[in-house]
């Protein structure tokens, strides 16, 4: 269960989204898609192409040509101690794919769905179909989804109720800004909403129905309108992985030259442990993503040289403001007390 | 025996101390009652395998009584209207709006109540996580009252041991699950505290372990004793030592 918190705008989470939907085409998962606010068609017509293998190569592959053959030579005098440490990657290397590329800038094309199955929900459809239901005093919304959700996965087979079926598939579900007013849900607009617990019960039944089947989920949620922070905490609870988008339209780090490569941050907040004991936690909890022309990368954030000739209070003190934020840590592994900074 | 142990989470994932817990108790030969709100079994059990003991195994025999969480809310809402003629859910509170927990607790109790032909030593009560409870709508008072409930028949009656995992936080906005937390706090024989290291994240030492140990619970009488360790999580086993001696630093 991948819960992403939105940036403010929404611009990039559901860049995300689409992104996820993308790959089940392309992999030939089947879908479900459920939003209240757009209707899942035309979110469909909307997804990435796939970005073909060799321009996304090159393009790559430029990039670290021109890194290596610059300082190929030199050997570092004042930092040595830096030189037998690995070349700090920006961006995935080829050799490790996993998934694949999508091209922002141009749609994907419909022949490509006519070989999935993909089942939508759109919130006020159903909504004018059938008279009020409630479950387990949740939010009807939030029930009927759960009862569509149920359905597919019973009637589709993908928790292995119907033996007969010989291929395995995937569904891929995804959720866009559950928990919004649309909804019906009103955590995001009061501070002390009327019902605390239909989000997090809704997370629970959600996550029993993905345990037991063969499905994976992404949900958006437009966390910074969520006054009550203690939903927030409980949900982060309920969910496997926890990516909160910050971006920096209209904020002040916009023009901060700390992250003048970057559209905005990416938050690991927490990281799935499933089946073991432990969980595989990558060397950089930093994470930045930009939007070039084709391409949207998450990438790790790197500081720029601080080349400044004017030494200026106010600047250093807002960068030191900013690399503070950068440490924290992720919850499933253990982050320490903010008053120490190193 | 009759123990109330607290395992519990400050920005960390604590769960590695009650899968160490299941399989301890499933060797000693105990009765286990595991409530297991937030994973599922099979999750349990692989890591389990890993440790080296079979949950599949120790419930065909009857040791395990395992509460499926997930499952059971499933069945609650999107079952067929004939099984639930029999005993009510376990984890009833959900569908009806009296938020107490007396159906569970119901179960506890049948499932560690000794049958006639049973062998096992002491009775264990293992809870994965209690704050999930008041996630699905339980108030902390219902939280409070079953685990008092629990007490009474496990620790008390049945010279058992309870476990129970919750997640914390010391600037937490949750006041619900802070109550509960400071209550079970105070009422619990040994506190088991992880957290994450003071100075950040680090790859070798992945937390430090904070052992509470309660003498006794009558005012002016010794203090707690109070036991910091390191720990660093592997695949198969967490390794333990004294906080700066991390292999990495040695």
């Amino acid at each position: 269960l991948v819960f992403t918190e939105e940036d403010k705008y929404g611009l990039y989470s559901s860049l995300l989204f689409k992104y996820f939907l993308a790959e089940g085409v392309v992999c030939g998962h089947d879908l479900f898609v459920a939003s209240a606010k757009e209707h899942p068609d035309n979110i469909l017509k909307e997804l990435p192409a796939r970005l073909l293998d060799d321009t996304c190569k090159n393009e790559l592959g430029e990039e670290a040509i021109a890194v290596k053959s610059e300082d190929f030579q030199d050997s570092m005098k004042i930092a040595w101690r830096y030189q037998n440490l690995p070349k700090m990657e920006a961006s995935p290397t080829t050799s490790t794919k996993f998934g694949h590329y999508y091209d922002v800038s141009k749609t994907m094309s419909p022949e490509l769905f006519q070989s999935i199955k993909w089942h939508s929900f759109y919130l006020p459809e159903e909504l004018s179909l059938q008279t009020k239901l409630k479950i387990c005093n949740m939010n009807s919304a939030y029930a009927r989804l759960l009862q569509s959700i149920q359905r597919i996965i019973y009637q589709e087979g993908f928790d292995g109720s119907d033996p007969q079926k010989k291929q395995k598939n995937i569904l891929r579900i995804g959720i866009q800004s559950l928990g919004s007013m649309l909804w019906g849900d009103d955590i995001c607009s009061s501070d002390t909403p009327e019902d605390i617990h239909s989000l997090t019960k809704f997370l629970y039944v959600l996550r029993g129905l993905l345990r037991k089947s063969l499905s994976a989920c992404i949900i958006t949620v437009p966390a910074h309108l969520i006054q009550n922070k203690a939903i927030m905490e409980r949900v982060t609870n309920l969910s496997d992985m926890v990516v909160g988008l910050e971006s920096f339209i209209g904020s002040e780090r916009e023009t901060n030259p700390l992250y003048k490569d970057y559209h905005g941050l990416v938050h690991v907040h927490q990281i799935p442990r499933l089946n073991s004991l432990i969980c595989d936690v990558s060397d950089t909890k930093d994470l930045a993503f930009r939007l070039k022309r084709k391409l949207f990368t998450i990438e790790r954030l790197h500081l720029p040289p601080d080349l400044s000739d004017t030494v200026s209070r106010a600047s250093k003190q807002d960068l030191a403001e900013s690399a503070k934020l950068l440490s924290s840590g992720c919850g499933a592994m253990a982050i320490g007390k903010k008053h120490l900074d190193f | 025996q009759g123990k109330f142990t607290l395992l519990r989470d400050t920005r960390t994932d604590g769960s590695f101390l009650v899968h160490h817990f299941l399989s301890f108790y499933l060797r000693a030969g105990c009765k286990v009652c595991f409530v297991a709100l937030l994973q599922s079994f099979s999750h349990y059990n692989i890591v389990a395998q890993k440790l080296g003991v079979s949950l599949t195994a120790a419930k065909e025999r009857g040791q395990l009584v395992f509460l499926e969480g997930l499952k059971s809310c499933l069945d609650l809402l999107f079952g067929e209207e004939e099984e639930q003629s029999g005993q009510p859910s376990p984890l009833q509170f959900i569908s009806e709006s009296a938020s107490d927990l007396k159906a569970l607790f119901n179960f506890v109790r049948t499932s560690l109540t000794p049958a006639g032909n049973d062998s096992w030593k002491g009775p264990v009560l293992l809870v994965d996580d209690l704050s999930v409870l008041l996630s699905l709508g339980a108030t902390p008072v219902a939280v409070l009252d079953f685990i008092h409930y629990c007490r009474v028949a496990v620790c008390s009656q049945l010279k058992g041991n309870i476990v129970v995992l919750v997640h914390s936080n010391e600037d937490s906005e949750d006041e619900e699950n802070e109550l509960v937390v400071n209550s079970l706090c105070h009422h619990s024989d040994l506190i088991l505290w992880v957290e994450g290291l003071v100075t950040g994240f680090c790859k070798d030492v992945h937390g430090q372990i904070k052992i509470i140990r309660r003498l006794s619970l009558e005012l002016m009488a010794e203090q707690d004793r109070v036991q910091i360790y390191q720990y660093k999580i592997q695949d198969k086993n967490v390794t333990f030592f004294a906080r700066g001696l991390s292999a990495a630093v040695l």
